[in-house]
Parts: C-alpha cells; sequence; structure tokens
C-alpha cells in the first residue's frame, strides 16, 4: 500500500518537473496562431474590420473575439483560407463595408494642398511629399486601403481601380456547356 | 548510330507539311505600316527608346531591354515612327499592348551596323551583342537567347557537355524551320559553332524528325562541308518531340528534373531558327528584323515568307489568298497556337505560323462529355503527369494539390485535350489554374511586402516617440543641473537679485493699497437695486443646496 503511493508519488513529482521545467524551457513567445492567421490577412491594414489594422484583427480572431468574415479586401478567398486554418464553417461576408474590386489611391496634384494629413494616415508609408510640397502616391506601394481618402481637407485623393493589364491577365475558367443526355 | 530513347506519351496527329513546302522562301514585299510591340520576348518590355515623329533607320534600336530578363526591339525598316500606343497584339487575352507604328519610307537604309570576329571576342562580349540584337528564342517561347547562353556564370563547375539544335518542328502545319534548313543550311552550322564557342560545349547534335528528308539531307552535307564534328540525328516523328525537355529524353536518355533548367543537366537546346539569327547577328552585325513565316491552313499558296517583324498579319493572309470560308486565324500550330482577335495584329519574334482556320479544317469540337477516368490522357502525356487529376483539382480550385500533382510542368502541348474522348479542353483548366497559382503567389507577396512597410512604420513611430522623450528628459536634466550648478557656484547675484525682487512685490502692494477699484464707486440706484437682487438669488440657491444635501443625508440615515 504504501509503497505504492511512494510510487504513485514519485512519478507525479518527476513528471511534474519536468513539465515545469519544459514550460520554461520551451516557452513559446506570443501567439503562433496570430501568425498564421496574419500570414492569410491581405495585410492593407485598412481598419474596415473594426480593428487598427490587420495583426490586431488576426490577435482578436485568435482569440475568439471576432469572426473570420470581417475583412473585405480578403474576400470570399480569404474567408475560405480562415476557415480552413481554423476549422470552423465558411461564413459569407458579414463586415459592415462591401467588397470593392482592388484599388490604389490617386492624389490630384493640382488639388494637393501639402497638409501631410494623408501621410500620417498611411499605414504603409506610401504617400511621399512635405508640408506644403506637393504630395503623390508611390502606386507600387499602395495597398488600397482608403485611409487616406478621409483626412484630406480638400478632398484630393480618390480611389482608381486598377485595370487589368496584359501582364497582369489571368486565362479564365473554362466556361462550355456538357452535352445534353439522350 | 546513336542510340536513341524514349520519352513518355506523345501522339501522331496528321502533319499537313507538304502543302508548305512546295516552293522556297520567299521575301514578302515592304508593308505600308509596320506595328512593332515591345514586348515580342518573354519577361520585361523594351523600353521606348525612340518617340514619335522620329526618323529611324533600318535597324535602329527603338527599345532598349529592360530589366535582366529582357531583349532589344529595333526598327524593321527605315521610315518615320507615326506613333507610340497601345495596338491590338497576338495574345490569349486579346488586350492591346505598347506598340510603334512605322511608315516604311520604302528606302531600307541601313543604321550602322559591323560584324565581329567571334573567335577573338569575350563571350560576355557577344552575350551582350546578342542581348543588344534582339535574339530571342524563335521556336515559340521567346525566351532571350543571351541568358541560355550565360548560366557558366552562375554555375562555374557545370559544364555543358551537349549543345542540341532543335529542328525537330514536332507541330503539325509548320514548315518554317524545315525550310530554313534546307536553303540556309551552311548558316545555321556556322551558327551553331558560334554558340558552341560561347558556351564552351562538347558536342554538338542537331535533331531533325525523320518527316523532313530534304532538310536532313540539307544540313548533313552543310556540316561536312564545314569539317566541324557536327552530327545530324534523325529522330522519330512524335509529338511532342520538339519540345526541348522531350527532346533531351531522346537524344541523351536524361530527364530534365522537375523545376530544373536543362543546363543543370549539362545540355542546353536552341532552335535552329533562333541560332541562324544569332548567326546573322554576330557574323554580319545584322540584328534580328524579320523572320520566316509558314502561311498555310485554308488557303490557296501555302508558302514560307521572310517577313519583316512587326508586318500586319493581313498582308501575308493576302499573300498565302485565304479562302473565302476561313473563319478565324491561329498564329503558332493547331496545337498550341494563339487565335488572332484581328488580322491587323503583327507578327512577332515567336511567330512562327499564320494558319487560315475554318470549320471545313478544324471542325468544332463535339460537345463536351463528363471525365470517364479513361486515363487517356495520361498515357500520351509527354511530361509523365496525371491530366485527369490535375484536371479534378483544377476544376474544382484546388490548386495546391494540382501543384503538388507537378501542374507546372505541364509543357501545355495539347496531346491531352487531342486524345480525350470526352472531348475536355484539358489545357485551358491547366492553363486557368497556373495562371490563378502565379496571380496568387504576386498576392502574397505583395501581402508580405505590405507588412514589412507597415511593420517598419510603427517601429519607426515608436522609436522617434522615445528619441523626443529621450530628448525632453536631457533637456530637464539639463536645467536642473545648471540650477544646481548655479546656485551654490554663484552666489552672488543671489544676494543682489533678492532685494531687487522684494523691492519690486512691495512696489506693487504699495500701488494695490492706493488704487481702488472705480467701478464700486458711486453706484446708481438701480446699480444697487441689481447688485441686491443678485446677491438675493445667490442667497437663495445657497440655502437650497444646503437643504438638498440635509435632505439626502437625511434619507441615507433612514
Amino acid at each position: 500500500m504504501l509503497s505504492a503511493l511512494l510510487v504513485m508519488a514519485g512519478i507525479a513529482i518527476v513528471l511534474g518537473a519536468v513539465l515545469g521545467y519544459s514550460a520554461i524551457k520551451f516557452r513559446v513567445e506570443g501567439n503562433p496562431l496570430v501568425d498564421k492567421i496574419d500570414a492569410i490577412l491581405p495585410q492593407t491594414q485598412c481598419g474596415q474590420c473594426g480593428y487598427p489594422g490587420c495583426r490586431p484583427y488576426a490577435a482578436a480572431i485568435a482569440s475568439g473575439e471576432a469572426d473570420i468574415n470581417l475583412c473585405p479586401p480578403g474576400g470570399e478567398e480569404g474567408i475560405h483560407k480562415l476557415a480552413d486554418l481554423l476549422g470552423v464553417e465558411f461564413k459569407p461576408f458579414g463586415g459592415n463595408t462591401a467588397i470593392k474590386p482592388k484599388s490604389v489611391a490617386f492624389i490630384d496634384e493640382n488639388v494637393c494642398i501639402g497638409c501631410t494629413l494623408c501621410i500620417q494616415a498611411c499605414p504603409v508609408d506610401a504617400i511621399v511629399g512635405a508640408a506644403k510640397q506637393m504630395h503623390t502616391i508611390i502606386a507600387s506601394e499602395c495597398t488600397g486601403c482608403e485611409l487616406c481618402v478621409a483626412p484630406c481637407p480638400v478632398d484630393c485623393i480618390s480611389m482608381v481601380p486598377i485595370r487589368e493589364k496584359i501582364t497582369t491577365w489571368k486565362w479564365k475558367y473554362p466556361v462550355y456547356s456538357l452535352a445534353p443526355a439522350k | 548510330m546513336r542510340t536513341l530513347y524514349q520519352f513518355h506519351g506523345g501522339i501522331h496527329p496528321p502533319g499537313n507539311k507538304a502543302q508548305s513546302t512546295q516552293c522556297g522562301i520567299t521575301r514578302v514585299p515592304l508593308p505600308s505600316r509596320l506595328v512593332i510591340p515591345f514586348r515580342q520576348h518573354a519577361g520585361e518590355a523594351a523600353k521606348p527608346a525612340v518617340q514619335a515623329g522620329e526618323h529611324v533607320l533600318k535597324g535602329q534600336l527603338i527599345g532598349m531591354p529592360c530589366g535582366f530578363v529582357s531583349s532589344a526591339v529595333h526598327a524593321s525598316t527605315s521610315g518615320t515612327i507615326a506613333a507610340i500606343d497601345a495596338q491590338p497584339i497576338a495574345h490569349p487575352s486579346g488586350m492591346p499592348d505598347l506598340c510603334a507604328t512605322l511608315i516604311p519610307d520604302g528606302k531600307e537604309e541601313w543604321f550602322p551596323h559591323e560584324a565581329v570576329d567571334y573567335r577573338n571576342s569575350d563571350p560576355a562580349d557577344l552575350r551582350q551583342r546578342l542581348r543588344m540584337a534582339g535574339v530571342v528564342g524563335l521556336g515559340g517561347a521567346g525566351f532571350p537567347s543571351d541568358l541560355k547562353l550565360r548560366f557558366l556564370r552562375l554555375h562555374p563547375s557545370q559544364k555543358i557537355d551537349t549543345l542540341i539544335l532543335n529542328g525537330a518542328e514536332c507541330e503539325p502545319y509548320i514548315t518554317c524551320d524545315d525550310m530554313l534548313m534546307r536553303e540556309r543550311a551552311a548558316e545555321i552550322v556556322q551558327g551553331a559553332e558560334m554558340l558552341r564557342f560561347i558556351l564552351d560545349a562538347g558536342e554538338v547534335l542537331v535533331a531533325i524528325e525523320d518527316n523532313k528528308p530534304q532538310a536532313i539531307t540539307a544540313m548533313r552535307q552543310a556540316v561536312t562541308e564545314s569539317k566541324l564534328p557536327f552530327e545530324v540525328v534523325v529522330v522519330p516523328t512524335i509529338y511532342p518531340g520538339g519540345s526541348a525537355k522531350q527532346l533531351i529524353r531522346v537524344l541523351t536518355g536524361l530527364e530534365v528534373p522537375s523545376g530544373k533548367l536543362p543546363t543543370d543537366i549539362g545540355v542546353q537546346c536552341f532552335n535552329v531558327a533562333t541560332v541562324y539569327s544569332a548567326y546573322r547577328a554576330l557574323a554580319q552585325g545584322e540584328l534580328l528584323l524579320s523572320r520566316i513565316v509558314t502561311i498555310t491552313g485554308n488557303v490557296r499558296h501555302a508558302q514560307n515568307f521572310e517577313v519583316l517583324l512587326g508586318t500586319p498579319v493581313q498582308e501575308l493572309v493576302a499573300l498565302g489568298e485565304a479562302l473565302p470560308d476561313t473563319d478565324r486565324y491561329i498564329m503558332g500550330g493547331p496545337m498550341m497556337g494563339v487565335e488572332l482577335a484581328s488580322l491587323a495584329v503583327p507578327l512577332v519574334k515567336a511567330g512562327n505560323c499564320i494558319i487560315a482556320a475554318s470549320g471545313k479544317l478544324f471542325p468544332p469540337a463535339p460537345p463536351t462529355l463528363p471525365c470517364i477516368r479513361c486515363t487517356r490522357c495520361a498515357q500520351v502525356c509527354p511530361a509523365d503527369l496525371q491530366p485527369m487529376d490535375l484536371y479534378w483539382f483544377a476544376q474544382s480550385r484546388e490548386f495546391g494539390k494540382a501543384q503538388a500533382f507537378s501542374l507546372f510542368d505541364c509543357i501545355e502541348c495539347g496531346a491531352c485535350s487531342y486524345v480525350c474522348p470526352s472531348h475536355i479542353p484539358l489545357v485551358q483548366y491547366f492553363q486557368f489554374a497556373k495562371s490563378e497559382i502565379r496571380a496568387r503567389a504576386q498576392e502574397k507577396q505583395a501581402a508580405d511586402h505590405a507588412r514589412e512597410r507597415h511593420e517598419f512604420r510603427e517601429y519607426r513611430i515608436e522609436r522617434e516617440k522615445q528619441e523626443k522623450a529621450e530628448k525632453l528628459a536631457a533637456k530637464e536634466q539639463a536645467i536642473r543641473q545648471s540650477r544646481a550648478a548655479a546656485t551654490p557656484a554663484n552666489p552672488v547675484p543671489g544676494p543682489a537679485i533678492q532685494p531687487e525682487i522684494q523691492a519690486a512685490i512691495e512696489r506693487a502692494k504699495a500701488q494695490a493699497a492706493t488704487v481702488e477699484p472705480k467701478n464700486t464707486d458711486n453706484p446708481t440706484p438701480q446699480q444697487l437695486a441689481e447688485i441686491a437682487g443678485i446677491e438675493a438669488q445667490r442667497e437663495r440657491v445657497r440655502d437650497l443646496a444646503k437643504s438638498a444635501v440635509e435632505h439626502t443625508n437625511g434619507h441615507d440615515k433612514n
């Protein structure tokens, strides 16, 4: 009886020590799930999901606060990928804003007064300019988040949808009708 | 006799090559207008080097190579650049691309050019010459040839054992390489020697399918006359035996591993027309301004023509006299060609054949039936893939699985679609899946880039905040220090200043005592009444507040 108790207690102490040691030794900094979710999000940093950027939204999904269907730039495909990753059912888009075609911001340089408000708003530093100097968008860096549109006091920023070019053209899904059964 | 090997699968479609080999290559008269696209090769488009309205000479550079994978573009004849704008080109999307419109002046005045003695030149210099001469693969892919010759710098230990001249020309209807080998064999052999020199290659093999006996004879004769140790190898006629990886397999028995290049196994392969244009570029200084094109199909005179690049297809069709029931035109072969959106499309470097198609020649495919997994596509696939599985994944958009099943090893030869008893457009599915996967990879790259920039921005803002705080702290510290230093070190100003301040304060006090506020002097009875009213109001409010506090206190006690 006593020997059995001692053996069990001994095992418990040894295992407890192993677990305690590994908890310190193999501690994971941050939540790896957040990184995985963040890798799927489109990184426009637009805040249309209601969180101040893609990473906060990823953190909110990981903690179960936010739904997976709030990201407009990610579109349906992004929701599918998140559903696959998290092992949950796909949900149709449920955010407050509509899914829009991919765009880049454009500054009407004749109207721009050089107030630098858009530069401060841009999450990816895609606007060049200085105080009282004309500003312009670096189109290749612009993620189309629209965060610069609202702060502009003279409304000189518009969103221009990206047109399909010969270099970005994609083969379409083949469409044909099957032969009718006789 | 050399041992030949076999690649997996392949098909035997009717050749239809006899029609266009009846007479020799003819030069096409100068067209009234040339449209020269800046993107005639794989990779980045050339950058326009001329402006609209400028007069150019034949062979003058009009498009500068831009980026690593790129090639030069030249004026095909002398004349005036009428416009530089978007024009329709031969592309499956039917979209226009940037082109220069050239109105020839008919003088054919050459831009100064010179030949080079390749034996006494640096290979790097020769490669640069080929790049600036606009020499690209003329078999259809349009890959810049100088890049295929420069691999040695990337893999210094790898040696090219075999240089293959691809004269297989396996696709039906096309005969431009056949005619070129028949008529200009000596130049091709000289060009091969130049490329061998640049690559420092071992043996040189000229592969020709056995359905071109005249070309085989001509090339053998040219090789014998040149006294070069080249070998003309006759390979069996099978489609797609002219595809580089398949031809390498037939000649050497080696398989190019998935995702690798032929150079990784010590083999390099050039189309005979490319070799010919490389010869012209180096030995005569003549740039790539024209190519041999087969005009065939539903035409009265099927023939090969030497055509200036940029010639509109309608001029070529007129030369072949297309029959009235022609309903569409294809650039390239019937298996892999591009259907032309309009006849105004210009001929480009990769355009080896123009086929006039009619319902009689190419009957419309019967209606598609569901896949029955008969695996005939897998039996003919030259890349040894499982097209029925790839089809399944592509149509259900499971791109990850398609990639796991080596989708990118597909050469889009169309053999699977050709044999499919259900007439499923398999290649279209593979093209769709490939371009989706590429687009996604690009999007992912863009997202990663954006994340990096966003994170850097946050770091920068944080850093600026910290720097500001540090600066402020340092300033405060400095002030405190100077104060602390000032008090004991300079006791002299202290007592000197102190009485002054005291005097000022006393002066101000005395002033305040002597001066009385004037607005309270002699108020009128009206003002007095107002003041009394306000005082009464204040009193009432004070009472109210007091009673309210008492009331709540009493309430609490209860």
